[in-house]
């Protein structure tokens, strides 16, 4: 049995405006395990993102707790959060989020910097992780030269360069084409796959559904169900029939 | 790529200030086109004050070498120093000034809050998100400032030359009399001055909104379109 990774417990996000109150996530309770692929899939507006953005650090819940490897996020100083984005957490963002005065290269080695890396190592790394993902001719071009695709290659690479345990991704393919949406899942999964990493992946695309591992349906901030891999290959077929 | 020992949260490191010395000029170097229209508005704000100031002490510098060829007003007469009319546009422009700068300043910021955020979520410390803003917008305000003071400068001069003609040369106010009531400052005072202001406006312009973006949840910044 792996062990778990992520464990939310009851996990609330309130959004205030004005006097209106919104309740994204209405007590999310959810174990995900070492290794796993698991996408989260739902209707637009059930708080997918929401949930991406507690699970990494990247806002904090009205309520409950978010562990990561057993460690309550709520106790986490600064810099210690800033240290688990940089080091625990790979992200990977629907609009790629590339920061667009660097070069692929530059911004897959972003992350380094804040790590420590000496310049020559992150050269080395970041050209072998651009490699990785079929960029190694690109690693001088700027993101306005590159395509969705080679962009989301960079910046998956990016999400790879200090080696962490959780890669996060936010509709990954939603500005992709089917095609190049496949190449891409197909990527993180098979990064996940050698690297071991656990993968959670916000989608409503349906070519995401046979490399998870599991999917959990999220329905008004609510989990409404788990589905196991097993369960699924049925029901893509079904998907295929429409 | 090596997996990280699990369990144990670290400290995040603070980064060799040289580091972001050279990601801030990168950056400003990189947007040029971005970079100069906000440095304009700097250039702007400084020409017009240091222009005015120097304009004063042109004028109070001529009045005193008695060369007076210029048809002067009965109220410009009168005063010897800094007529109304002068603290009337000195304040104007500074308000110019600051508000031009400010302005700038904060557009350039706030189209930039999805960096802010990707950063963040790369790892950046608050800190560091804010010491690159100070860095650029310090390079931006020094740079803006001091082509703004030698526009405004070289303009008051042109029209220098226009009222009195040459004789302007021999009484230029170029250093400070400070033993003068009231003090003179010069014209080389006054454009370090204006470089002085012009960089600090565009440093406090720049860390506000910085700072905010800095401290709010990543997922907010990224959210943030303008
Ligand atoms: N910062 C915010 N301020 C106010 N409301 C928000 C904010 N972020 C999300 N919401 C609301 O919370 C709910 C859940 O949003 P969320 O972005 O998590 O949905 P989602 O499942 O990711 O949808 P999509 O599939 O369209 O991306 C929505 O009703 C949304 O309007
Ligand atoms: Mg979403």
């Amino acid at each position: 049995m792996a062990d778990v990774v992520v464990k939310t417990e009851k996990v609330v996000k309130e959004y205030r405006m004005g006097t209106n109150v919104l309740r994204a996530l209405d007590g999310i309770d959810l174990e995900i395990l070492s290794g796993e692929y698991i996408s989260l899939m739902g209707p637009s507006g059930s708080g997918k993102s929401t949930l991406f953005n507690m699970i990494g650090a990247l806002d904090l819940p009205t309520a409950g707790k978010v562990f990561i490897d057993g460690q309550d996020m709520g106790q986490l100083s600064q810099s210690q959060i800033a240290w688990f984005r940089c080091h625990r957490v790979g992200y990977i963002f629907q609009s790629y989020n590339l920061l667009h005065v660097m070069t692929a290269l530059e911004n897959v080695t972003l992350p380094m910097i804040f790590a420590g890396l000496s310049t020559s190592e992150r050269r080395d790394k970041g050209a072998e992780l651009l490699e990785k993902v079929g960029l190694g001719e690109r690693t001088h071009h700027r993101p306005d030269e590159l395509s969705g695709g080679q962009r989301q290659r960079v910046a998956i690479a990016r999400a790879f360069a200090n080696g962490p345990s959780i890669i996060l991704a936010d509709e990954p393919t939603a500005n992709l084409d089917t095609v190049i949406g496949r190449e891409i899942i197909d990527l993180i999964k098979e990064l996940n796959v050698d690297q071991g990493v656990t993968v959670i992946s916000a989608t409503h695309d349906l070519k995401m559904l046979d490399v998870s591992d599991r999917i959990v349906d999220i329905r008004d901030g609510l989990v409404e169900r788990i589905r196991n891999r097993d369960e699924i290959e049925i029901q893509v077929g079904e998907v295929g029939g429409h | 790529m090596q997996q990280q020992t699990r369990g144990t949260i670290g400290q995040q490191i603070e980064l060799p200030f040289m580091e972001s010395v050279r990601i801030s000029f990168q950056s400003l170097m990189i947007r040029f086109g971005r970079s100069v229209i906000t440095t304009a508005g700097i250039t702007l704000g400084i020409a017009f004050l240091v222009s005015v100031l120097v304009n004063n002490e042109v004028t109070v510098a001529m009045k005193e070498s008695g060369s007076k060829q210029e048809i002067t007003t009965l109220e410009e007469e009168e005063a010897p120093g800094i007529t109304m009319k002068d603290k009337w546009l000195i304040i104007m422009s500074l308000i110019v000034c600051v508000v031009g700068i400010a302005n700038s300043m904060l557009m350039a910021v706030t189209e930039r809050f999805q960096e802010i955020g990707t950063m963040k979520c790369l790892g950046a410390l608050d800190r560091f998100v804010v010491r690159l803003f100070l860095l650029e917008s310090g390079f931006q305000g020094l740079a803006g400032a001091l082509i703004g003071a030698l526009i405004g400068c070289f303009g008051s001069l042109l029209l220098g030359l226009k009222d009195y003609g040459l004789d302007l040369f021999f009484y230029f106010p170029l250093l400070p009399v400070l033993d003068e009531q009231p003090a003179r400052f010069g014209v080389l005072l006054i454009i370090l001055a204006g470089c002085v202001l012009g960089m600090i406006l565009s440093v406090i312009g720049a860390a506000f909104p910085a700072w905010r973006a800095a401290k709010l949840p990543p997922a907010e910044a990224m959210r943030t379109e303008v």
